[in-house]
């Protein structure tokens, strides 16, 4: 099955391809025995001994054995541990109730905030966006967020958003912009200095020193997810010449 | 599902870009998304895309008694839906409120405007009339909904054939389209809705309103119109109070826009009735736009084509003619032919005499069951028909004349000559 994988990888694969155990798996009796182990990323599935691909899109692969599909889905899943961009939509006692774009709204507590006690309540108002972490995540329960790290500091986390502009691009390139070596970042660095909020969940802030700047930065990500990157690279050229 | 909310920072950008006279896509204060009118298989369906909104019109008629206080007059009957497909927010089957609003704005556009002759949709008077009906149908919400629902069922009407009648005495026959050509509705003008949203208390006016500056503005000003400058039906909503001078300007920018989108739409219309003259493809599939996601496109591969023709050339000078080959066969016996390198024959000498003479007789016998078959059934026989024995295999066809007539023994036959053989035995 690992060779099977590994010949797919970078390939465009659909719901319902699917991997099986092969001939050629069985264990060689010369070679010690090391059981042949996969780790299954977002979009495969293990149905008994086949894996099946349950979401369009490509193959990635990394060492030594994780595969998982890249694909460009826009509907996001909470998962514990990731960073989004929150809208608040009510306060109740002592909870604010936050919009991620899943299918329920995360709680958040008044007291996972940086420097927040029961007397020093942080400053929140319904419509505010929150920067915080996903600290229960789980397909029974209802998501709950924080915005302080685990030393109890805000780490970038909280609230944020005076005169910026949000707005929603698919996951994939969200986690294309938050690569370490991201070329999408690398070519808006060239451009005009900005601040770039990304999360998770597809919202991505963007505040430039004027207005106009913003809108350019903001229609040009959003252009970027169905480009190619020598388009991406083109368009990027044409808007430093010509459009400023 | 619950709609996004609108997030602070997001309403105090929008308006401070309109203070610069900045719009999220980059129009201007005064200008239309892009539209584009396309046509289905029917007549009468029609598809109009202003930006990323997408809604659809399909126009149906049916013969129905009319009302009583108006017995020679057609009925028309305006549907819109509001699909979950289009924005996840509109719920399926439930009249909200956006759905009652808009339809009752298209029914003052299109209907209360008389732009089409309802007493040429008479069949026979207090009896029967056509009850023309059009449903409209998002299939995508990107704000502005009424401007392209009322582009889309006007569009959709003046594309709409009915079926021809004809009335004997009492009896009314309808004409399918392949008896009768269907005729086209009466349409007396085209009445096309224009929408204006107010910023900041009437401060700042937009022309077609995208989805979140929908959801900032305060009010909003639809004025139906046709090209020749009438209003046909004007509605304020929000509750924001304008000025008579706003409203002037609103509709004098509403004429232009109108006297635009009426050309786009006659410009639409005859490519179409071209195109189906033409005989050319129209229709359902033709009308799908081809969205291909480019991004998981493999990036062509650089070729070096530099000086490829000299190269070739020069390959081809160099490489001279090829020898020339000609296989030739061997041939060992006549009447025999090859197949590979054979090694030399075990079989007796007197056994091959044997299934020569054996298979001779056979086919004597085979040709002449097969005369007499011919005779039975026909009466003359015109020619002898090749049976399987007779088949010419040409096993090297390059050299068509050194090959003779060679006949791979047929099974029956080896079998024949191994049951003679036992019987020698």
């Amino acid at each position: 099955m690992f060779s099977r994988l590994k010949d797919k990888v970078g390939q465009v694969q659909l719901p319902g391809d699917e991997f099986s155990w092969e001939a050629e798996d069985t264990i060689p009796l010369t070679d010690p025995v090391r059981p042949e182990r996969v780790v299954c990323g977002p979009g495969l599935r293990r149905s008994g001994d086949r894996l099946l691909v349950c979401k369009s899109g490509v193959l990635r692969h990394k060492q030594p054995n994780v595969f998982w599909i890249d694909s460009q889905q826009r509907r996001y899943v909470p998962a514990k541990g990731e960073t989004v961009i929150g809208i608040v939509t009510a306060k109740s006692g002592d909870i604010f109730k936050v919009d991620v774009g899943g299918s329920e709204a995360a709680s958040l507590s008044y007291l996972a905030f940086e420097g927040a006690t029961k007397r020093n309540r942080p400053n929140v108002q319904v419509g505010d966006l929150v920067f915080a972490q996903f600290i229960v995540a789980n397909k029974d329960m209802e998501p709950e967020l924080t915005c302080i790290d685990s030393s109890g500091r805000a780490n970038g986390m909280g609230v944020f958003g005076a005169g910026g502009l949000v707005f929603t691009v698919s996951l994939g390139l969200v986690r294309r912009l938050l690569s370490p070596l991201s070329e999408i970042r690398s070519d808006l660095d060239q451009l005009f200095p900005c601040e770039l909020v990304v999360g998770m969940n597809g919202r991505l802030w963007v505040r430039s020193p004027s207005i106009q700047q913003t809108l350019i930065v903001a229609n040009l990500l959003q252009s970027c997810d169905s480009m190619t990157a020598p388009q991406r690279r083109e368009l990027f050229r044409r808007v430093q010449q010509g459009a400023l | 599902m619950k709609d996004t909310p609108l997030a602070n920072c997001e309403r105090d950008f929008l308006l401070k870009a309109f203070e610069e006279k900045k719009r999220l896509d980059g129009r201007q204060t005064y200008d239309y998304r892009k539209i584009k009118i396309t046509f289905g298989t029917d007549y009468g369906c029609c598809f109009v895309d202003l930006g990323k909104t997408r809604v659809m019109a399909q126009v149906s008629c049916e013969l129905v008694a009319p009302k009583d206080n108006r017995p020679n007059e057609g009925i028309l009957f305006f549907n819109i839906e509001l699909s979950p497909m289009a924005s996840p927010v509109f719920e399926q089957g439930r009249q909200s409120e956006l759905s009652v609003k808009l339809n009752r704005q298209l029914e003052r556009c299109l209907r209360n405007s008389k732009c089409i002759d309802t007493e040429s949709l008479c069949v026979v008077s207090g009896e029967k009339v056509w009850q023309i009906r059009v449903d409209v149908h998002t299939l995508n919400h990107d704000g502005n909904l009424m401007d392209a629902a009322s582009i889309a069922a006007i569009t959709a009407l003046c594309h709409f054939r009915r079926p021809d009648v004809a009335i004997q005495g009492d009896d009314v026959t309808v004409y399918g389209p392949e008896e009768r050509d269907p005729i086209p509705l009466s349409i007396y003008h085209m009445p096309i809705s224009v929408s204006f949203s107010f910023f900041q208390q009437g401060t700042y006016l937009l022309v077609d309103p995208c989805e979140r500056e929908e959801r900032v503005m305060d009010g909003l000003l639809m004025i139906a119109m046709n090209k020749h400058r009438e209003i046909c039906s004007i509605q304020s909503s929000g509750g924001i109070m304008l000025l008579r001078d706003q409203v002037m300007r609103c509709s004098k920018i509403a004429s232009v826009k109108v006297s635009e989108i009426t050309d786009l739409i006659s410009k639409a219309l005859e490519n179409d009735k071209k195109a189906r003259k033409a005989g050319s493809k129209c229709g359902f599939a033709e009308s799908i736009p081809q969205e291909r996601i480019t991004a998981l496109k493999m990036e062509g591969t650089p070729v070096d084509v530099e000086g490829v023709t000299e190269r070739a050339s020069y390959v081809v000078q160099k490489a001279g003619t090829p020898p020339q080959t000609v296989p030739s066969p061997v041939v060992p016996l006549p009447g025999v032919g090859q197949v590979g390198e054979g090694i030399h024959s075990t079989w007796g000498m007197e056994e091959e005499e044997e299934e020569n003479n054996i298979s001779g007789d056979e086919e004597d016998k085979v040709i002449q069951m097969e005369v007499d078959k011919e005779d039975s059934k026909r009466g003359d026989v015109v020619e002898i028909s090749d049976s399987e024995e007779e088949e010419v295999v040409i096993l090297n066809p390059e050299t068509p004349d050194k090959t003779p007539k060679s006949k791979p023994p047929s099974s029956h036959q080896k079998v024949a000559a191994k049951t003679k053989k036992k019987q020698k035995k």
